[in-house]
């Protein structure tokens, strides 16, 4: 617009010369911002590539070189083993950036297919209707157990999810370590405290803790809860049916106090690498962490080093039933404008069904073996120990849970259950005052649904 | 600039200025030369407006005008008033980003006073932010200044060194703050040499806050440091000679003539203070997303909108008292400026 109107008035003669300049220039600049702007309002304006039927795009949060290359890997060999030509086109956005705009971009112009997380976090947007059912497909999964089956499901009980991996939480250590102090894996509360006040006898920090990211720390709670109050009850507080100001959630609390003067003070200013070092220096005995953390932190020829235990029982009733287990995996977009052609959208269960396979699990896991294969198809035989070891350990659970953050509104997790459990970690003492203040914006939150 | 003001005497008969042709930049009295574009003398200007009669535009003019008045107030609206009012406007419902808007009244803005309890530490730190940077980094950059004008030895040096932090984005310094004081692995503690129980500097919520403050003032300080040092340099010296001839010891020469000279750096660097005070948001965020003893008012914003949360409603009702705060500070300290530069 500027340009015509500029364009339009052409220069008189009795303009003095240097003011002629000046417009000039303003001129220039006005078409300049023109030129600027236009290529991106055509960017904005013009459509995505028009489905041909075959290429699924992909929106991958898979931008760490290691999963990313592995994930290149295992589309490639989908495309080659196609026979209709069907290829993967792959949109790699930085892993914080994906989860933090997931929102809009499912809103949006989201891909065909894209990486997520099961359980509520999948639940959530499926009841937003964001998500395509794929319940046919799953009549053809071979090998998910119940659990999860139970993980991919909405609400409604269809299936949006196809799971593709997923690490377990244990509690870690050193073989070494546990060599050269002849330590023994704890099998309940008592012989977990009994081993780490042994540790500090031994000059060891018993437990590695951290809580900087605000994530880290949530595991442990996790833990401790399903271990004393059971998966269900689990479930039922992060979907907000129970109430936080319930004895049992304060038990969980209690409990957790009688564990903090063995860890390592001054979590909140700790990130999860510091504190991995940490085991891996062995300055600590032992840390609660999933799979892959570690093993991160660990040079190669210490890997074989690591090893993990179940987190202690504490009440028997519900032993070492569940299992943290985050499962990621592939679900459908609905916003996404290909898969409104039949050919695309059976392109795209096609590739579900082939990556839902034991085999399309192992060309991943060939690249990166920081985690386990959810398919029983899968082949074990090039695990490592600990994958083999974390393998027997998920097989074993009864029930599967996420992650506090994933089993529960994203809005609760990051804006109330982050801060909480920091002010825990800093005042452990004011356990009514915390669960107070939890249960009052809980009922905010969860309100702002209905 | 406040020093140009036109001798009133020549107004009454002379039609008001055309601004398009060259008459917007209304020459300096003193600024002799008219070689430059804007500096033709104010007698030619009255004289080719006298002489176009009573047409005081052309098309032309109206047409540039309009253009360069018009765009910027578009653009204005549309990205600041637009979004301003939006978010007024969004602050009294609920949102999730995705469904239906509802309305909720003043619950947003009940819950943030009453059961959010990240809410009163964020605004007290907020204010903290300001009273730190106003109090103790900004009087220090001053201070910095008049000795660094005054020419002690290797001025130059100290002078690039001290800026040297304002090059750096807030979050780069939030990512130094971490290298130094870092409990396990920091500069600080290792130079300490306290490996027993090492203070956890960044991690303990009663200590945090200050490191962090420390670490951008040493920021803001290089950066008043500059603009007063910018500004004392243009300070007539024949000020302070008839000051010393006068008897004046040095520190009255400071307070009483050269300080008030500085009056515009003064609003300049004050705005800024207020400003870098309340909008503060990127260093605590790279040292621990602003948690744990670093809440701000901003970080409280982008974590309920930003991100899964998606708490539209409630953050924006954050993002209101955080302007409303701003507003406050702002506009009482440019009015009161403002009216002390009347009052002059």
């Amino acid at each position: 617009m500027a340009q015509s109107s500029f364009n339009g008035s052409a220069a008189p003669g009795s303009v003095a010369g240097h003011r002629m300049s000046r417009r000039n220039l303003l001129r220039g600049a006005a078409a300049g911002a023109g030129a600027i702007a236009l290529p991106s309002l055509l960017a904005a304006c013009g459509g995505g590539p028009g489905g041909d039927g075959k290429t699924i795009t992909m929106g991958s949060n898979s931008s760490d070189p290691v999963p990313k290359k592995a994930f290149a890997d295992a589309f490639a060999a989908y495309a080659k083993q196609s026979k209709d030509g069907r290829k993967v086109k792959v949109n790699t956005v930085d892993h914080n950036t994906f989860q933090e705009n997931i929102n809009r971009y499912l809103q949006g112009k989201p891909d065909d297919v894209f990486m997520w997380f099961a359980g509520y976090r999948m639940q959530f947007f499926a009841k937003k209707g964001l998500l395509h059912d794929i319940s046919d497909n799953w009549e053809s999964y071979q090998g998910f157990s119940p659990a999860l089956k139970a993980q991919s499901t909405g609400e409604d009980g269809k299936q949006y999810l196809t799971p593709y991996y997923y690490y377990p939480w244990a509690v870690f250590h050193r073989k070494s370590v546990f060599q050269q102090h002849g330590y023994q894996a704890p099998k309940t509360l008592d012989e977990y405290i009994a081993l780490a006040r042994q540790m500090q006898k031994d000059k060891l920090v018993p437990i590695a803790f951290c809580d900087k990211d605000g994530w880290p720390a949530m595991g442990t709670f996790d833990y401790i809860n399903m271990r004393s109050n059971g998966y269900e009850f689990h479930k039922n507080l992060m979907a907000g049916k129970e109430a936080w100001t319930d004895k049992r959630v304060k038990e969980v609390f209690d409990t957790w106090r009688s564990i903090l003067p063995y860890c390592q003070p001054g979590a909140n200013g700790r990130t999860w690498q510091e504190a991995a070092t940490s085991l891996q220096k062995k300055q600590a005995g032992m840390a609660v962490f999933g799979l892959p953390h570690p093993g991160a932190q660990f040079p190669k020829d210490e890997q074989a080093d690591i090893d993990f235990f179940p987190f202690p029982v504490i009440n028997p009733e519900h032993g070492q039933d569940a299992v943290e287990a985050p499962i990621d995996g592939f679900l459908l977009a609905k916003k996404s404008k290909n898969l409104k052609n039949a050919k695309t959208m059976e392109s795209a269960k096609d590739l579900l069904k082939w990556l839902a396979t034991g085999k399309a699990e192992d060309i991943y896991l060939a690249s990166d073996p920081n985690n386990i294969a959810v398919s029983d198809e899968a082949d074990l035989s090039k695990y490592t120990p600990l994958q083999k070891k974390a393998v027997e350990l998920v097989s074993g659970a009864k029930q599967i849970s996420q992650f506090l953050d994933r089993d529960t509104r994203p809005d609760f997790s990051s804006t109330v259950m982050i801060p909480a459990i920091q002010t825990f970690i800093n005042k452990p003492k004011d356990v009514d005052g915390l669960v107070n203040s939890i249960e009052r914006q809980k009922k905010t939150i969860f309100a702002a649904e209905d | 600039m406040p020093l140009l003001r036109s001798p009133g005497g020549q107004r009454p008969d002379r039609p008001p200025r055309p601004c398009g042709s060259g008459g917007t930049h209304s020459p300096e009295p003193k600024a002799g030369t008219p070689k430059d574009t804007g500096g033709r003398t104010k007698a030619s200007v009255s004289r080719r407006a006298a002489r176009r009669g009573p047409r005081r535009f052309t098309r032309r003019d109206v047409a540039v005008l309009s253009v360069l008045l018009g765009i910027p107030v578009l653009l204005d609206v549309a990205i600041v008033w637009g979004p301003t009012l939006a978010s007024v406007a969004l602050s009294f419902t609920s949102w999730d980003g995705i469904g239906d808007i509802s309305w909720v009244g003043t619950k947003n803005y009940e819950t943030l006073f009453t059961s959010y309890p990240q809410f009163w530490p964020a605004a007290r730190h907020n204010l903290l932010w300001l009273a730190f940077l106003g109090l103790v980094a900004t009087p220090f950059g001053l201070l910095l200044a008049v000795l660094i004008d005054k020419g002690v030895r290797f001025s130059r040096f100290y002078q690039s060194t001290l800026y040297m932090p304002v090059v750096l984005s807030l979050a780069v310094v939030g990512f130094i703050a971490q290298l130094v004081f870092s409990r396990d692995q920091g500069a600080l503690n290792a130079i300490l040499g306290d490996t027993e129980s090492p203070t956890d500097w960044l991690g303990d919520p009663d200590l945090n806050l200050w490191m962090i403050l420390l670490a951008a003032a040493w920021r803001h300080t290089g950066y008043v440091m500059i603009l007063y040092l910018a500004g004392l340099k243009a300070v007539d010296s024949s000020l302070k000679e008839a000051a010393a001839i006068d008897g004046a010891s040095e520190t009255q020469t400071f307070f009483r003539v050269v300080f008030p000279t500085l009056r515009p750096v003064n609003v300049i660097v004050g705005v800024i203070t207020v400003i870098e005070a309340l909008r503060a948001f990127d260093i605590v965020y790279a040292v621990n997303k602003g948690r744990n003893g670093l809440e701000l008012l901003s970080v409280l914003v982008t974590d309920n909108i930003i991100g899964e949360a998606s708490r539209i409603g409630f953050g924006s009702a954050i993002a209101v008292v955080l302007l409303l705060v701003s507003m406050g500070f702002v506009v009482t300290y440019l009015v009161q400026e403002i009216r002390g530069e009347k009052n002059r």
